[in-house]
């Protein structure tokens, strides 16, 4: 074990300094924590806490959505089913398959499987790219029918399910497309956030940073891209299965 | 997490992934069937089990032993039930009398 007494101030009288486990501990170890437990306990409560207010910025966003869905229900139904829900449905899929592979790679770094773990990594990657392709075609298909808000937005004559021959409001069909891009293309922006977080994760996993006893950046890295799957799990039923029976 | 075992994490994984293309799977099939106002209850109750199972196993909330972790966690859901809660009460209730 490297000697690392050498980065503290020799004045230091904090708790880690007269750690009893002085010289035992992992180079990481900052010196401001007693031990490391303690440290990846603090990392965690922190990415905890910042999770935390995404929810809170989300929830926002889901209760506009209810209000709106409340008050315009068929516009919002007739709205929703002009989405794909195949590609929603492969996407969720797709996500949780993401999901897995990251709580995969934390165990091949507790279990110091060094290629697994890269190879785990770049899944996830892979994954959330795929995710990204099949949102982009879902966002082209909507700028091709016009159902982007804006001036070119047409919703002309599309029925409300359940009510044969009454047409949905374009107006507030509009709203519902503004929701749908402001929420999904929110989820698709934390989407490329992540994977910047895992490309840093693979250089440092290819450069043998993770050991079993350090791998902090993954577990934290891992529950910002589950939180992120999180809100993918209610997107997905409320945007895209509001009224889907015949 | 345990340490006692090698392989039983990767069997809690692996269960939960099914667990969760099978809800997911479901909450698309259901949605075909008219529940009436069922349909938006069973659509939140499914997503809901998911959220908790990735929440649980792979966000390794079972098994957190700091108390604060979980204050943190009860604090986040109980302020976004306030959010929900108190608009709901509003909207829901401006056309009345």
């Amino acid at each position: 074990m490297p000697d690392t007494s050498k980065r503290r101030s020799k004045l230091s009288d904090s708790q880690a300094a007269v750690s009893p486990h002085e010289g035992l501990h992992n180079p990481g170890l900052l010196h401001h924590f007693a031990t490391e437990e303690q440290q990846k306990d603090a990392s965690n409560l922190g990415m905890w806490i910042f999770l935390a207010t995404e929810v809170m910025f989300f929830g926002g966003l889901f209760c506009a959505y209810l209000i709106y869905r409340g008050w315009y229900f068929g516009d919002f139904a007739a709205a929703s089913k002009s989405i794909d829900a195949a590609l929603g449905g492969t996407n969720t899929a797709v996500l949780i398959c993401s999901s897995l592979t990251v709580v995969l790679a934390i165990w091949a770094a507790q279990t110091s499987r060094r290629a697994l773990l890269i190879l785990m990594l770049v899944l996830t990657m892979l994954f959330g790219l795929a995710f990204l392709g099949i949102k982009g075609i879902e966002y082209r298909d909507k700028f091709v029918e016009h159902h982007v808000p804006g001036s070119s937005f047409n919703f002309e004559h599309e029925e409300v399910p359940g009510h044969p021959g009454q047409y949905a409001n374009p107006r507030h069909a509009q709203i519902f497309f503004a929701l749908y891009f402001v929420m999904t293309g929110l989820h698709a922006l934390h989407m490329i956030v992540g994977l910047g977080i895992f490309s840093w994760l693979l250089y440092k996993a290819w450069k043998g940073a993770f050991t079993p006893r350090y791998h902090t950046p993954l577990e934290i890295g891992g529950l910002y891209w589950h939180f992120v799957d999180i809100v993918w799990i209610y997107l997905f039923p409320l945007l895209y299965l509001i009224d889907r029976h015949p | 997490m345990s340490d006692h075992s090698k392989s039983s994490p990767l069997v809690t994984y692996f269960s939960v992934w099914i667990a969760l293309l099978v809800g997911t799977f479901l909450t698309y099939e259901v949605a075909k069937i008219d529940l009436g106002v069922f349909n938006s209850a069973v659509a939140l109750i499914i997503a809901t089990t998911k959220a908790l199972l990735v929440a649980l196993f792979f966000m390794h909330l079972k098994g957190a032993s700091e108390k604060l972790l979980k204050l943190v966690v009860i604090s986040t859901i109980f302020f976004l039930f306030i959010l929900m809660a108190l608009a709901m009460a509003d909207y829901g209730t401006r056309y009345w009398s």
